[in-house]
């Protein structure tokens, strides 16, 4: 939908548009330019590549667990690259690295941020749509487009990229260096830079709207939190992409047209290579530029949801609201700040090392703030368990756990010996994939009225939050202590010499907590699923929440709202208000507040 | 331990299989008036359950203390590895004590407060007091931190040099290690991969006279007590130079060459002496009786530094490595007078 159709229909000829224009099947379900359906295009993109994301981590952490041994499953599965059932070591990188890139920026950045954003941002500020539904549109099929070239590169004959996700040049840029820096390189860099640009376009759309279409009362500070860290979160990527997209073009160029950006000096296979002058320093530079704001672009939006959720099912508002919009910012700030964390021990300057260490740590602040605020906001709820609080509540468990060993890692001194151990791995699965994880379940579970008009199952989501949740620290918190064995990640097998065998056991009991958690997944394909089209009809208002899309009407329309936008008079966090003589709640018998709804006669206003 | 913790996993297994009976008991067609939207029981079983996942929690963290913290490397055998290990201890003290205290008010409160119908949440939007306490304690430990990494950092990655200080190159390439030594003269010859030809397989330059007295081997030795000075360089792609036991580690990047300095504090005979390493070892050596895939001699382990490649780079990477060995300042000598000069290997 165009700027000027957009405008078409807040002057009331809304109606009209619908009755004469019934959409076609490819309009409705494939080109939409809706961004409701957008949003569950994302969302289901999302979770097939999450499936191969984590099937991926299954086959690899077999590997780590029973080294060099022939499963079936191998031979089925990944064919000549695991000749009679073996995984060669070529296959064990390839399987890392597809898995990094896959889950963080198909799964946590684009099935989270996109399916999110797209679904919330009209809906929870009173818009018709986005900005560009057009934009919206194009967004969503780059990515698809995206995706599927990833996904092929998994089936070229020198198998796919393999130089780990961070695919630091010259290993990257050599096809001599490594078989999948060959053809399978050069399709992750180009689904890569498609991905950029969908993640561009998604990102300005975005801010516009958050900006321009705001309804009748909501002003900045009455956003909810979802939106205010979708907005932040859309910032930050269009701020820090286009320097991953540089990375990625002068990696082409270095490969294909013989510069030298990052590479100099090289002797591989018997000859001398002509390049000179280039830095693969530039290039993690370049890289982490991005890939820590990554990180909070993976982070924010799940914290976002989680605010949101824990609000409305603890029936209390979000405990110091200004706070937490001031860490939103604080931290999009200073993760633009601090990619040099990555890069201790890269060679670069160790005084730039004692600067990032500062700021590095600083970030520990918002997010302490941050956790302390969840904490207080459950404080003296009525806690309604439903399947997105356990996961929004599960989310600050593992955020903290996996915050706190940020503290280590940040600190340029304590890096020197834990960087790229299992320390590292431990770390950043549980604050970022495991958190951003539990985020977009509760993100699931919470808005599945809103997206499908059903109920999901909530016997069938406790079983799949109490089983990732035992898989996930069983998986996790005993990786922390096979890192300060010192144990270098990205190692095919760690029986290749004796100092690392008697880790073994703890691996094998690391790949049984990874099958357990895979398992419960299952239960939320099943429930995911069969909830679209079985479960039971969706109210109106299930959650008794007070933010906007729950007082759009359930069947999905073009527009979001029949007849005129809601106005709003109030913040969205009006849980449990009391009136003024503090003898019943302001709406009495009910203990929320929608926000289109007028300042009560007997309400004190509160200036939040 | 490890028992206690596989009867908490089967307790859970088994509230899962509870709830999963309960899920088709629900799911009979008499329960369609069922809304799908967490009630009263709901609140109260979830509620417990998280009691019981904090149980979980802590048994898993404290098994994991008691069990898998054998596997920490010991004690340094560099100098500045005490001040390292120091501080290593002080943070996990800070984070575990944080970690305990927020975890079990995470889910105490979210069991204490589980919803009941007509309990009444109160109505709790901010307190500015409580926020700036919340604020101003993390700031004032991390400070702390900051400083006491910062100074440990700008000293580990400044040694100072001296008269006395050995300087080595390590040459990394897929998938092995070099290391030059100066020689008398202290110097290294200068080197690029374009004069690599033959059996000058480093690409030191012929033509430099510093270059004649330097010597390459394929096993590190070093004196103990004495600092060393470590220039690294790669022949390929990135490698990383990890010694996990000297507590040093240095990216080795191709087209640039990088540093890092330490002093080795215990030679490799003491540090296989110790309780730590005897226990290692008899360990390790157990295991290894029982696996038939290796023969008779290399299933006799004995322990020896090393340095290991610790950044991914190529497919032989998992075994990418090179043994150290720290001796006394004769038993070095012994070894140097006994190589091979550049010289020497490119006249022959």
């Amino acid at each position: 939908m165009s700027v000027a159709a957009q405008a078409n229909i807040d002057s009331h000829a809304h109606d009209d548009a619908h009755h004469h224009h019934e959409p076609t099947f490819i309009e409705k379900y494939i080109f939409s330019t809706d961004h409701k359906m957008i949003a569950k295009q994302y969302l289901i993109t999302g979770l097939i590549m999450g499936f191969i994301g984590i099937a991926m981590s299954l086959l690899f952490r077999m590997q780590l667990a029973w080294p060099e041994q022939s499963f079936g499953i191998f031979e089925t599965l990944l064919g000549r690259f695991a000749p009679d059932g073996v995984m060669e070591p070529g296959t064990y990188l390839a399987l890392v690295t597809i898995h990094g890139t896959i889950m963080v920026f198909f799964v946590l950045t684009a099935g989270l941020s996109g399916t999110f954003s797209n679904l919330l941002i009209p809906l929870q500020i009173g818009a018709r749509d986005m900005a560009s539904g057009f934009m919206n549109m194009i967004s969503y099929w780059l990515f698809f487009v995206s995706s599927i070239i990833m996904v092929s590169s998994l089936f070229v004959e020198s198998g796919p990229a393999s130089a780990g996700w961070t695919v630091y040049p010259p290993l990257s840029a050599l096809e001599q260096a490594i078989p999948g820096s060959g053809m399978g390189m050069t399709l992750w860099l180009v689904s890569m830079a498609i991905f950029i640009a969908s993640s561009l376009l998604g990102s300005l759309n975005y801010i516009v709207t958050v900006l321009n279409l705001r309804t009748k009362g909501m002003s900045m500070t009455r956003l909810p939190l979802t939106v205010w860290a979708f907005f932040v979160t859309a910032i930050i990527g269009v701020v820090s992409f286009p320097v991953l997209l540089s990375a990625a073009l002068l990696l082409i160029m270095d490969r294909s047209f013989g510069t030298s950006f990052f590479l100099s000096d090289i002797y591989i296979q018997g000859e001398v290579l002509s390049n000179s002058g280039g830095s693969p320093v530039l290039y993690e530079h370049l890289f982490w530029f991005l890939g820590h704001p990554e990180v909070y672009i993976v982070l924010l939006p799940a914290l976002g949801i989680t605010s949101e959720v824990i609000a409305t099912n603890a029936r209390k508002p979000i405990f110091g609201y200004r706070a937490m919009v001031a860490s939103i910012l604080a931290i999009a700030f200073l993760s633009t700040v601090v990619w040099g964390h990555h890069m201790f021990v890269s060679g670069m300057n160790p005084f730039l090392g004692s600067v990032f260490t500062f700021t590095t740590l600083l970030i520990a602040i918002p997010s302490a703030v941050k956790a302390f605020n969840y904490i207080t906001t459950l404080w003296k709820g009525n806690l309604q368990m439903n399947p997105g609080m356990l996961f929004s509540i599960g989310l600050v468990s593992t955020f903290i756990t996996g915050g706190l060993t940020g503290i280590i890692l940040g600190d340029s001194t304590l890096d020197i010996n834990v960087h790229d151990t299992y320390f590292v791995v431990a770390h950043f699965h549980l604050v970022m994939g495991i958190s951003a994880l539990y985020g977009l379940f509760a993100g699931v579970y919470h808005w599945f009225p809103k997206m499908f008009g059903k109920m999901m199952n909530k016997n069938l989501g406790y079983v799949h939050f109490w089983i990732t949740a035992v898989g996930a620290y069983g998986v996790f918190f005993p990786m922390h202590f096979i890192g300060m064995a010192g144990l270098p990640r990205r190692y095919y097998t760690n029986t290749s010499f004796p100092y690392f065998d008697d880790l073994a056991d703890t691996n094998v009991l690391i790949t049984m907590f990874a099958f357990l958690t895979a398992a419960g997944q299952l239960f939320f394909i099943y429930n995911f699923i069969h909830s679209i089209f079985y479960g039971k009809r969706a109210e109106k208002n299930p959650w008794k929440s007070n933010t906007l899309e729950w007082t759009a009407p359930v069947e999905h329309i073009h527009g979001n709202w029949y007849g005129e936008l809601p106005t709003v008079y109030r913040w969205p966090y009006d849980y449990s208000k009391l009136n003024e003589d503090e003898s019943d709640y302001v709406i009495a018998g009910q203990d929320y507040i929608p926000q289109d709804v007028p300042l009560q006669a007997n309400e004190e206003e509160l200036g939040h | 331990m490890t028992a206690f913790l596989i009867v908490i996993v089967i307790a859970l297994l088994g509230v899962t299989f509870w709830q999963i009976s309960k899920v088709f008991e629900l799911s009979k067609p008499a329960n369609v008036s069922d809304t799908q939207i967490a009630d009263d029981k709901d609140n109260n079983t979830q509620g417990k359950i998280l009691l019981a996942f904090m149980v979980f929690l802590y048994a898993l963290m404290i098994w994991s203390f008691w069990s898998l913290s054998k596997f920490y490397l010991p004690e340094a055998s560099a100098e500045h590895g005490a001040d390292y290990d120091r501080l290593m201890f002080i943070s996990i003290g800070i984070i575990m004590f944080v970690q305990v205290i927020t975890q079990a008010l995470l889910h105490w409160f979210g069991y204490k407060y589980r919803g009941r119908k007509g309990q009444r949440a109160l109505f709790y939007a901010d307190n500015d007091k409580l926020e700036f306490i919340w604020t101003i304690i993390p700031v004032v430990v991390l400070a702390g931190l900051i400083l006491y990494g910062l100074f440990s950092w700008s000293e580990i990655m400044n040694p100072e040099e001296t008269e006395d200080t050995l300087v080595v190159e390590i040459y990394a390439y897929q998938f092995d290690w070099r290391a030059r030594y100066s020689g008398d003269d202290k110097t290294l010859g200068k080197a690029n991969v374009r004069f690599i030809e033959g059996v000058n397989q480093l690409g030191v330059d012929e033509s430099d006279d510093y270059a004649m007295d330097d010597i390459i081997v394929n096993e590190l030795h070093l004196p103990v007590n004495r600092p060393v000075l470590f220039k690294f360089r790669s022949q390929d792609v990135l490698h990383s130079a990890y010694f996990p036991h000297f507590r040093a580690q240095m990216n080795v990047v191709p087209g640039m060459v990088t540093e890092f300095g330490f002093t080795p504090t215990t030679t490799s005979k003491e540090i296989r002496n110790t309780d730590y390493m005897v226990d290692k070892v008899k360990n390790i050596n157990e295991i290894r009786k029982t696996r038939e895939d290796l023969s008779e001699d290399e299933r006799l382990y004995e322990f020896d530094y090393y340095l290991l490649c610790n950044k991914i780079c190529g497919v032989s990477h998992y075994n990418m490595q090179m043994k150290i060995v720290v001796e006394t300042d004769e038993e070095f000598q012994d070894w140097i007078d006994n190589q091979q000069t550049f010289g020497e290997l490119i006249n022959n």
